[in-house]
């Protein structure tokens, strides 16, 4: 059996549809944010190993994305009577569902870096946000923040 | 009959699929009752035992189908029966070495990968195994796919890049920058999702031209159609997922714009829909029917809800809520798990000389697990309203007020949750017998 001028042509198509996608995910792999150039110090790094190894995300969201048992972290270290110490206070509290971890000074104080630096990177919720009449929704950006 | 490891990919399949819902239950039961197992088994345990549970039990069914429909075909012959099992095996052992490593609290991973970064190059060698196997099979030996073979194997072959993307975290140069990491990290999940669905849907369409016996079901230029179209937003159309994030604007514009190509897709099945409703039950398939027609309403019921999210404007009340959790229960288990439902009683009915013995007892099981199913749905739909409502227009309310006004949505989820948990037992029990039974048979 030969092959049928449709195969031909998927197969066509389909080389096209690649070749895209190749150009389009090196674009996103190098260009994904151009507002925000910020990157994690070794500290947050650190802190980020930590999210990770404790499953942090399974209660928690960053940017609205993760487990729904807990708050939202994104901004909870610049939000007004939160902060540093207060994340500190709850990280071996063991309140509520939160298992009561055993983390050291060092530690909180990385899970802290790491929060901070989360926070410089945007804004969530974006309550500020201006929706189109198109659908589209324009986010506030952290550097637009009215200080 | 070639059946052996196909078979016991499937009995694995149903098994974890058993245990995704043991674990849902007990982690929904911490929303209502926080210190219930808060010391030996927390939740950020039981989330992941659950995910990795539900996700092997789609991965699982779906392979061991393909392998039985390949083995089995007058077309083609699988190429290395070897290959087959070690895949199995292979992907058997990661998985106690998974739960092994959840068991000890050791987890290391993103969300939905949440095991140890090891384990991932095992998995990956599974999915390289099954690529080799499945394009030797066919590659030179036949000619003029129809569109599932296209589907099976392009879902293997972006499964395998997905899996890598959603690795690329261990390279520092995106995890120093957190956005990029997180869209990356958004990106291939969503990506991979889209692959496995490219097994499923291809899945689907083959057992609607074998139940119907007609070859052309998978030729039309229609069905090709859907198939760029659905590889294109697997391609490009993740980015709803990470609309809220600060990434560029284009990114956000290009998903957008391809996301509603899905509307596409919904008006043909509309269509459809009115013409499947007067096809005469096939008796010999009515389980199998049963199912593809259930999966049919919850694609529509979820692509509405997808595309309303593709909006973006929707799109900012909706994401962070129940809502998301709805649309993925509703394609996991909605779609995804009816389909391969359909696969696995059609299966039977063709390995088993007397499926028919426990039909009642499946037809009843049927029905309490679609019954359950909705209400469920439309819990978590509702929770997320109130959610998005606190979200973004109350002031002052703590998040422990809110969840604790939550409180009857998880309840009822929770009891439909057991709901869902008695159908599917009723119907996955008996079928894991029947295959034990036809493996036994086929040793003497
Ligand atoms: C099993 C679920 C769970 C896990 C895992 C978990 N948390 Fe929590 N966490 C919660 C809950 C629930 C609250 C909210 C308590 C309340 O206010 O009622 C909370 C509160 C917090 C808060 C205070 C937030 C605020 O805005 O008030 C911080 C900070 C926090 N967690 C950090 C962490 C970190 C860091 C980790 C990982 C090391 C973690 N949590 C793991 C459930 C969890």
């Amino acid at each position: 059996m030969k092959r049928t001028s449709s195969t031909r042509f998927y197969m066509g198509f389909l080389a096209v549809l690649i070749t895209l996608f190749a150009i389009y995910n090196f674009t996103v792999y190098t260009k994904t944010n151009p507002e925000s150039d910020l990157l994690l110090s070794r500290e947050a790094i650190k802190g980020e190993d930590l999210w990770q190894q404790n499953n942090c995300f399974s209660c928690h969201q960053l940017y609205g994305l993760g487990g729904y048992l807990g708050p939202d972290l994104t901004n909870t270290y610049s939000t007004d009577g939160k902060g540093e110490a207060y994340i500190k206070a709850f990280l071996n509290s063991g309140i509520k569902t939160m298992p009561k971890f055993n983390f050291t000074e060092k530690e909180k104080s990385n899970l802290v870096a790491f929060l901070k630096e989360v926070d410089q990177t945007g804004i969530y919720p974006n309550l500020n946000a201006k929706i189109e009449k198109t659908g589209w929704v324009t986010l506030e950006y952290k550097s637009q923040k009215a200080k | 009959m070639k059946t052996k490891t196909p078979l016991l990919f499937i009995i694995f399949g149903m098994i974890a699929l058993l245990l995704a819902m043991l674990f849902g239950l007990l982690a929904g039961t911490q929303y209502l009752l926080p210190d219930f197992l808060k010391e030996s088994l927390p939740f950020n345990s039981l989330r992941p035992f659950h995910a990795t549970s539900a996700l092997s039990w789609i991965i699982l069914c779906a392979t061991g189908g393909l392998y039985f429909y390949i083995s089995n075909s007058d077309e083609v012959k699988l190429h290395s029966d070897r290959l087959m099992k070690i895949h199995l095996w292979l992907f058997i052992a990661t998985g106690i070495a998974i739960y092994t490593a959840y068991a000890f609290g050791k987890f290391g991973g993103k969300e939905y990968l949440e095991f140890p970064a090891l384990l991932i190059v095992p998995i990956l060698l599974g999915w390289v195994l099954f690529g080799i196997n499945y394009f030797k099979s066919f590659v030179g030996k036949l000619k003029n796919w129809p569109v599932y073979y296209w589907m099976w194997g392009t879902g293997i072959v972006f499964m395998i890049f997905h899996l890598s993307e959603a690795y690329f975290w261990l390279s520092p140069y995106i995890r120093n920058n957190f956005i990029r990491d997180l869209s990356i990290q958004w990106k291939a999940g969503g990506s991979f999702v889209g692959s496995w669905n490219m097994l499923v849907y291809g899945t689907a369409i083959y057992l609607m031209s074998k139940i119907k016996k007609d070859d052309q079901i998978g030729r039309t230029k229609l069905a090709f159609f859907f198939y760029f179209l659905g590889l294109s937003n697997l391609m490009f159309g993740w980015a709803h997922h990470v609309y809220i994030l600060p990434t560029a604007p284009w990114i956000r514009y290009f998903a957008y714009a391809i996301n509603m190509t899905e509307w596409i897709i919904l008006f043909s099945m509309l269509y459809d829909w009115k013409k499947s409703l007067s096809q005469e039950t096939i008796k010999i398939n009515f389980l199998p029917y049963k199912f593809l027609m259930a999966a049919d309403l919850w694609i529509f019921l979820n692509l509405i809800i997808a595309i309303l999210f593709s909006i973006p404007a929707i799109n900012m009340y909706t994401h962070g809520t129940h809502i998301t959790v709805a649309h993925s229960m509703g394609t996991t288990i909605g779609i995804n798990t009816t389909i391969l439902l359909a696969s696995v009683t059609y299966i039977l009915s063709l390995v088993s000389s007397d499926w028919q013995k426990d039909l009642k007892k499946m037809i009843l099981g049927f029905k309490i697990f679609h019954l359950s199913l909705i209400i469920f749905f439309f819990a978590l739909v509702l929770a997320g309203v109130k959610k998005s409502v606190w979200m973004y227009f109350t002031q002052d309310m703590a998040f422990s007020e809110m969840q604790n006004s939550l409180h009857w949505f998880y309840l009822i989820f929770l009891l439909f949750g057991v709901g869902i948990l008695i159908g599917l037992s009723l119907i996955i029990l008996p079928t894991i017998n029947q295959f034990i039974a036809v493996i036994r048979k086929s040793k003497k």
